[in-house]
């Protein structure tokens, strides 16, 4: 297995509280993770961190083979990693416009950036969308929008952050098909969640998250 | 004074397309548009700043320009006075009596009110809106831009308030434009001159374009808030 990302320690404080101490943790290119735990127990913080969107005391990390300094983290893995939050923000446009935000922010544009986008958005099955502006979305459907934006951009790991919380029925067997497709594509994942049926995913390895601790289950 | 004969006057004065009543009236809406123009790009990167960042100085800087809100429009005229006069330290400049002198005024007017509602608007703007452009890759400046585009209403609402206090303002325009006519007299020094002259029926002419231009920022307010889901 070839090692995406590594760390010896990744520490997380409040104060005088520490929210974890993890000892060193490695994501396999190709792999698939599931971390569970209790709500509270820092999984979501844990996700944050590695997408570089909140500080944390890193050592010994490593991306696609190469050192890097916690205070560079941001900056270097902000391109191949992309967080995906529990409840989407979608920028008041289109979608379209929402899937194709991280390929503009690549200068990619004209029609290779049409291309991709009508891809992104056929895969997601949220063609009949397109030009919808995201307010008039449902929960399941912005979740979907938010993968396609996400997978869209090739990210080397996909860090999603309770994908189908506040999600049932229709919604939330769409939103587990198009994560089961990422798997079976070999995409690289983290999956903070609660929902027994992702934990469950074939092809995911699962740890748990418990007293500042993460433990392979 | 007969009310009633002088407000007929200003109507039939309106609608007959007065040369004096409409050079006075582009001259304001020419002087106040420039002014937000200039002041609006520098109030939004500090609202912005303010609402974003963490710096020293930056509580002092925010409560300065709260206080700034409220500062009288005649004392900004007065210090701009002593600035741009011919013995002051701008006197070279030779500005005073001029529109870019009244420019000047109405941009500094301006500035704390565009200022405030570009931090309140980007305070108010859903942290996930910035974290999410992060996180697709956008530069810092392509997410500040992102951010203000998400509470454009915000802003844009800003600026019509500034517009309202700047279209509106005397003591400022009157102490450095000097009311010169055809140059720089505005409908408010004009209204006050033309009341003092005992010729009201120019001056309810200006007041009803004046409170045309109120309803006018009254309307685009309203239809704002209903587009940009504001409260």
């Amino acid at each position: 297995m070839n090692a995406l990302l590594a760390f010896r320690q990744l520490r997380k404080t409040f104060g005088a509280r520490t929210l974890f101490d993890l000892g060193p943790f490695t994501i396999g290119e190709g792999e698939a993770y599931v971390i569970t735990g209790d709500n509270g127990s820092g999984k979501t913080t844990l996700l944050r961190i590695l997408a570089g969107l909140e500080p944390g005391e890193i050592a010994g990390f490593e991306f696609c083979g190469a050192a890097l300094n916690h205070d560079r983290l941001a900056a270097e893995v902000r391109r191949d990693i992309v967080h995906v939050h529990q409840h989407p923000y979608l920028f008041h446009s289109t979608v379209a416009h929402n899937v194709g935000y991280g390929l503009a922010a690549r200068r990619i544009g004209g029609a290779e950036r049409r291309r991709l986008v009508e891809a992104a958005i056929a895969w997601a099955g949220v063609e009949h969308l397109r030009h919808v502006p995201p307010a008039k979305l449902s929960g399941g459907e912005k979740q979907r929008v938010a993968l396609a934006r996400a997978k869209v951009l090739k990210p080397k790991l996909f860090l999603l952050d309770e994908p189908t919380a506040n999600l049932d029925g229709e919604a939330r067997t769409q939103t587990i098909a198009l994560i089961r497709q990422l798997v079976q594509d070999g995409r690289s994942l983290l999956i903070a969640c609660h929902d027994r049926q992702l934990i469950e995913l074939p092809g995911t390895r699962r740890f748990h998250l418990d007293e500042g601790k993460l433990a392979a289950v | 004074m007969d009310i009633l004969a002088s407000t007929r006057q200003a109507f039939a004065l309106l609608l007959s397309g007065d040369a004096e009543i409409w050079t006075i009236v582009w001259i304001s809406l020419r002087v106040s548009l420039i002014a937000l123009a200039v002041a609006t790009p520098p109030a939004v990167v500090l609202g912005y700043a303010l609402a974003q960042q963490r710096f020293p100085g930056r509580r002092i800087l925010v409560v300065l320009i709260q206080g700034l809100l409220s500062f009288p429009t005649v004392v900004v005229g007065l210090i701009l006075y002593i600035l741009l006069t011919r013995q002051g330290p701008l006197g070279s400049w030779q500005l005073l009596f001029t529109q870019e002198a009244m420019i000047m005024g109405q941009a500094v007017i301006a500035f704390p009110v565009l200022t405030a509602f570009a931090l309140a608007a980007v305070q108010g703007a859903d942290p996930r809106a910035h974290e999410t452009a992060v996180s697709l890759g956008a530069s810092s400046l392509r997410a500040a831009l992102t951010t203000l585009l998400e509470v454009r209403f915000a802003v844009v609402a800003g600026v019509f308030n500034g517009f309202g206090r700047v279209i509106s303002e005397v003591g400022c325009a009157m102490m450095i434009g000097g009311n010169i006519a055809g140059v720089t007299r505005n409908i408010p020094t004009a209204i006050a001159l033309e009341t003092s002259k005992g010729d009201f029926a120019q001056g309810i002419a200006l007041g009803v374009v004046l409170m045309l231009f109120a309803l006018s920022i009254s309307v685009a307010l309203g239809m704002l808030q209903g587009r940009g889901g504001l409260k």
